[in-house]
């Protein structure tokens, strides 16, 4: 199959319903009012020349090489300005066209090394095919004059190269970034000849720039100036699959682009309806982890965790593996059997892997690591809304006047969707953040927030309930709503609820440390700015009062009317690339596939029919119960897929203490991760481009993950749960996940409509679809609520019991950063290392000075859990008495210090908040140092295997 | 006592006390609801055989109900689940 970029129509696409018909080259053609004249032709079967034009960011009209002729008008205007009239008659092709169009390529051409044959970018670069469209044979200008040819290369990005020689001006980069990225990075230094492409000022260099290594700029460039590195490296692509980012919940799509079976590079998919042609630095560049030195890709096995791991067949790794579960089983029963589902892995592979648990091993302790983070988002929703589900798409945001972001830092986590957030406030939205940290959406370059609330690490509650208060003792709420969609005696009891005057921002300013007037006019933006969005993260849900924060945000949206149409609406940001799917697919220990309870006989017999076993009909355990009853003896052996839970759960000690406890702990992954320091069986995993099937988004929509190349391991990860689960007794043939789709659409109305092969037509989709919803659905609760009328929940604020004191005095929050995921297993194995190498403690100037620190200090941080040492980082970006640090390096182990509370509802914990202590120290704690010598003791591997062939 | 029944009690009292503004009566039947649907069967036989008078009035009176048999039907919607044909509504994380 031959190669070709993604058609490029040259300016963006018109959303006007209006159509206007023109006459170019003779042809009929019929655009929707708006569209330039050159994306008319483009679409309709006619190319016109360009170089400084792209479709996705507007027209800029300066390269000149687009120019028409327009019948009526005077000269030749270019046709990426030009927008298209009815009756307009163009002409493309003229000899007054063409010479000129040579003319302006000549110039171009005069100062670009012709080196063609040997560029990189050869036969995929614009400026060439431009000049062989426009007939350039010669230049007159000789190649003699002043140029810029003998301009260095700067390589000091990790992933692409920046080689200025090459550029011609065309500022698309800076337009990307600026643009679509919207950080600004990039500009045109000098004029005239003198101009040249800059990042940053004094450095001049990409690395030491604020660039965040989005790739939109070397997406944008139409020569080999920004280019990647790999393209030098391997070659130029020889065929692309579409295919979706297995980093964040915003499910970039991208096309895969391959040179035989190796990837050349990632380039968004500029129809991927969740990422709209943008990426970010993980999605687009770090995907070198799939071939890290670190990847196992041979089962092994121990007898117990002091021993070196020993490499074995898969017969006897499955063999094994299988006797000690059967063991286990007819010894103590299956409920001291269970299994973790991966939000990373795909919906066929979490299903497959619940109903191993489930029919299979006997038992329903299933869960899933949205028990650490969105949770409560499941809780609060449903409760107030009647569905846990997010209520917008992310094209909602283009229609938001008011954007309130409550502890959540979308810059850093949901990247290419804050690109779109950015791009909307730069039109003239308006911003409210509530987040104890003063996160980069603050002040970043032309955003600047409305308000922002910087509470108490805990006080999410008392924050929201006194911006309700505002909202209904000004009257502000909006009556005919809540009138026709919800319950009006229950909006009283929360009115008059909200109303205390315990309840007002002055009187709560003691515990928030939220200015009261502040907290009142962030409330009257809120309620009177027009359509309000609420967009939150893991700074609400993982509190012990999660849930009651989601159901006070979903309190406030209903109040003000802001449900049910584009540009409002509850959005919960999740973290993983799936972990709204792995929830769908029934991964909680207390449900069904599709929400149904287990409790409930009718469900269940649908099941038991299906898989042909009868079904425990009570709830499981969760994770944090696993681990309890783990060490005391009722909860034996674990599969974990895809999770490293010793990282990335809290009370590190704790956690190890549980998998210790067990007989057998399996752990099935793509690297020996912390968890499998505790583990008896290693089943290496495959990466996202190893396997089909589909992810689910933060906004519902199911898309599709191709196979780009074949297994290092040897098999896609469903196929090791299948042999897994037919080792212990199972018989189970699926042969490809489209079967597995199949059974889940079969059995979980919600899904009835879903198919692969529907699925490779239209691209992707959002759930519910089925019957009712045909074509799925972007906005929820349009007509109505999910289910009846939206209930107004009262919560009261309830203090965490953990609490600073004498001995800890300072609040320790977490977060995470740009260039890393999560626990960092992937991200740590990339060069995106060169952004964040460890973890630091930012600590607020006046807390440093009361300590004698200094930025890059070794502090010790104590919590009444446990201790670690890490670096310090003094700023004012945190508030006093507030310190914050990220969980992606093992070897800090932030986890070490947090506690055992947790979310009243649903258990998630409470990470967000820890009271701790921070003293200068000279080195690694006594845990640290006792656990790096396990890690390194626990990672020894004797390959007495024959090397594979 | 191990540590497991501490973390019982604590978890059953956080339940209560975040549904006591319902008043005492609604908030045992929550709490009870809350457990029956949520907990495991070896967590409900831990802090039935457990000494009840560490915990709260509301999160003693749920268990003592629990322990009768009985169970409520559902308090809050979020234990209404989808029913056997249901598409309706999801409670993911
Ligand atoms: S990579 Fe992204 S952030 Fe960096 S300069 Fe290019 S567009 Fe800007
Ligand atoms: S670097 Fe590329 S995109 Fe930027 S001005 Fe030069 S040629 Fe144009
Ligand atoms: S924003 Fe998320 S989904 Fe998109 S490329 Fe980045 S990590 Fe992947
Ligand atoms: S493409 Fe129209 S002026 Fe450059």
């Amino acid at each position: 199959m031959g190669f070709e970029r993604q058609k490029d129509f040259g300016t963006p696409e018109s959303q006007s319903a209006e159509q206007v018909t023109l006459t170019i080259d003779g042809r009929e053609v019929t655009v929707p009012a708006g569209t330039s004249v050159m994306r008319a032709a483009a679409e309709t079967g006619g190319d016109i020349p360009k170089l400084c034009a792209t479709d996705n960011m507007k027209a800029f009209g300066s390269c000149r090489l687009c120019l028409v002729e327009i019948e009526g008008a005077r000269g030749t205007p270019a046709s990426c300005t030009t927008p298209v009239m009815p009756g307009m008659v163009v002409k493309t092709q003229t000899p007054r066209l063409e010479k000129l169009r040579r003319g302006v390529m000549e110039l171009y051409i005069s100062d670009h090394p012709l080196d063609c044959l040997t560029c990189s970018a050869n036969n995929d670069c614009e400026l060439q095919e431009q000049a062989a469209n426009v007939g350039l044979r010669d230049v007159r200008y000789g190649y003699e004059g002043d140029n810029h040819l003998a301009l260095p290369t700067d390589h000091s990005n990790p992933y692409f190269d920046f080689d200025p020689s090459k550029c011609i001006v065309c500022s698309r980069c800076v337009r990307a970034c600026d643009e679509v990225q919207g950080t600004f990075a990039l500009t045109i230094d000098g004029r005239g000849f003198a101009s040249m492409v800059s990042a940053g000022q004094d450095e001049d260099n990409f690395l030491a720039s604020e660039c965040v290594s989005c790739g939109a700029c070397v997406q944008a460039c139409p020569t080999a100036t920004l280019q990647e590195k790999s393209v030098k490296a391997i070659g130029r692509p020889e065929k692309a699959v579409v295919t979706t980012c297995a980093y964040c919940g915003v499910g970039c799509t991208f096309r895969a682009e391959m040179r035989g079976e190796q990837l050349v590079r990632m380039v968004p998919w500029k129809d991927g309806k969740a990422n709209r042609g943008h990426s970010c630095v993980k999605g687009r560049f770090a995907y070198g982890y799939a071939n890290h030195k670190d990847r196992i890709t041979r089962p092994m096995i121990r007898d117990s965790i002091d021993q070196p791991w020993r490499e074995v067949s898969w017969e006897e790794a499955l063999g094994y593996t299988a006797g000690k579960i059967n063991d286990i089983k007819a010894r103590h029963g299956a409920r001291a059997l269970g299994g973790i589902t991966s939000s990373r892995c795909t919906n066929e592979e979490t299903y497959l892997v619940q109903k191993l648990v489930r029919s299979v091993f006997g038992a329903n302790n299933v869960d899933t690591c949205a028990r650490v983070c969105h949770s409560p988002t499941g809780y609060g929703l449903k409760t107030t809304f009647g569905t846990s589900a997010g209520t917008q798409d992310f094209d909602s945001v283009m229609d938001a006047d008011v954007i309130m972001v409550i502890g959540a830092n979308p810059t850093d986590a949901h990247p290419v969707f804050a690109s779109r957030m950015k791009r909307r406030l730069r039109q003239g939205a308006k911003l409210i953040v509530i987040d104890p940290r003063r996160i980069d959406l603050v002040r970043s370059p032309h955003i600047e927030a409305a308000h922002h609330l910087p509470l108490q690490p805990g006080t999410n509650v008392a924050v929201m309930t006194s911006l309700a208060h505002v909202i209904v003792t000004e009257k502000l709420y909006d009556e005919k709503f809540i009138r026709e969609r919800c319950d009006w005696d229950e909006f009283d009891d929360w009115a008059r609820f909200v109303s205390l005057e315990r309840n007002s921002p002055e009187f709560l300013e003691a515990v928030t440390c939220v200015p009261a007037q502040t907290v009142r006019e962030a409330a009257r933006l809120y309620a009177t700015g027009g359509n309000g969005a609420i967009y939150y993260g893991l700074g609400v849900t993982e509190h012990s009062q999660g849930s009651s924060t989601v159901m006070t945000i979903a309190n406030l949206a209903m109040a003000t009317g802001n449900i049910g149409r584009p540009g409002v609406g509850v959005n919960p940001l999740r973290g993983q690339n799936n972990v709204q799917g792995a929830c769908d697919m029934g991964s909680f220990p207390h449900e069904l596939p599709g929400y149904r309870h287990i409790h409930d006989a009718e469900t269940r017999s649908v099941f038991e029919k299906d898989w042909g076993v009868t079904l425990d009909t009570e709830p499981g355990l969760r994770i944090p119960n696993m681990l309890d009853a783990a060490v005391d003896g009722s909860f034996r052996a674990i599969y974990i897929q895809g999770e490293d839970i010793l990282q990335s759960d809290p009370n590190t000690r704790h956690v190890a203490a549980g998998l210790e406890a067990m007989e057998l702990v399996i752990v099935h992954d793509l690297f020996l991760n912390e968890t499998a320091n505790y583990a008896h069986v290693f089943l290496p995993g495959s990466t996202f481009l190893e396997k089909n099937g589909t992810f689910t988004n933060a906004e519902r929509r199911i898309q599709p993950v191709r196979k780009v190349m074949e297994p290092a391991n040897g098999y896609e990860d469903w196929q090791v749960t299948q042999m897994l689960a037919n080792a212990v007794g199972a018989n189970w043939n699926y042969t490809h996940p489209s079967q597995i789709i199949e059974e889940i659409a079969r059995l979980t109305p919600s899904f009835a409509g879903l198919s692969w092969e529907r699925l490779n037509e239209i691209g992707s989709v959002q759930w519910p679809v089925n019957e009712k919803f045909p074509q799925g659905s972007p906005v929820m609760h349009v007509e109505g609520f999910a289910s009846g009328k939206g209930k107004f929940v009262v919560t009261e604020y309830v203090p965490t019991d953990e609490k600073t004191g004498p001995r800890y005095p300072l609040l320790l929050t977490t977060g995470r950063i740009l260039s890393q995921y999560n626990v960092g297993a992937q991200t740590r194995r990339t060069d995106n290392v060169v952004w964040h190498d460890e973890d630091v403690l930012e600590m607020h100037p006046t807390d440093a000075e009361n300590r004698g620190f200094k930025t890059g200090d070794w502090a010790k941080l104590a919590s009444r859990t446990g201790e670690t040492t890490l670096r310090v980082l003094v700023t004012d970006r945190v508030a006093p008495g507030v310190v914050y640090t990220t969980f992606h390096h093992p070897s800090t182990q932030a986890n070490v210090v947090t506690t055992d509370f947790s979310d009243w509802a649903t258990n998630c914990p409470e990470y967000k908040v820890t009271a701790v202590q921070v003293m200068p120290s000279n080195g690694p704690s006594e845990w640290q140092e006792d656990y790096a010598d396990l890690a390194e003791r626990s990672r020894r591997i004797d390959t007495a295997m024959e090397p594979a062939e | 006592m191990s540590s497991t029944v501490e973390t019982l009690r604590r978890m059953a009292g956080d339940i209560a006390r975040n549904f006591a503004a319902m008043g005492h009566e609604k908030a045992v039947l929550a709490t009870a609801d809350h457990i029956y649907q949520f907990w495991d069967p070896r967590m409900k036989a831990a802090i039935f055989a457990d000494d009840h008078s560490h915990l709260s009035p509301i999160a003693r009176d749920a268990i003592e109900y629990l322990q009768t048999g009985s169970h409520p039907a559902s308090q809050t919607r979020a234990t209404e689940f989808n029913s056997v044909d249901e598409v309706g509504h999801s409670d993911a994380g």
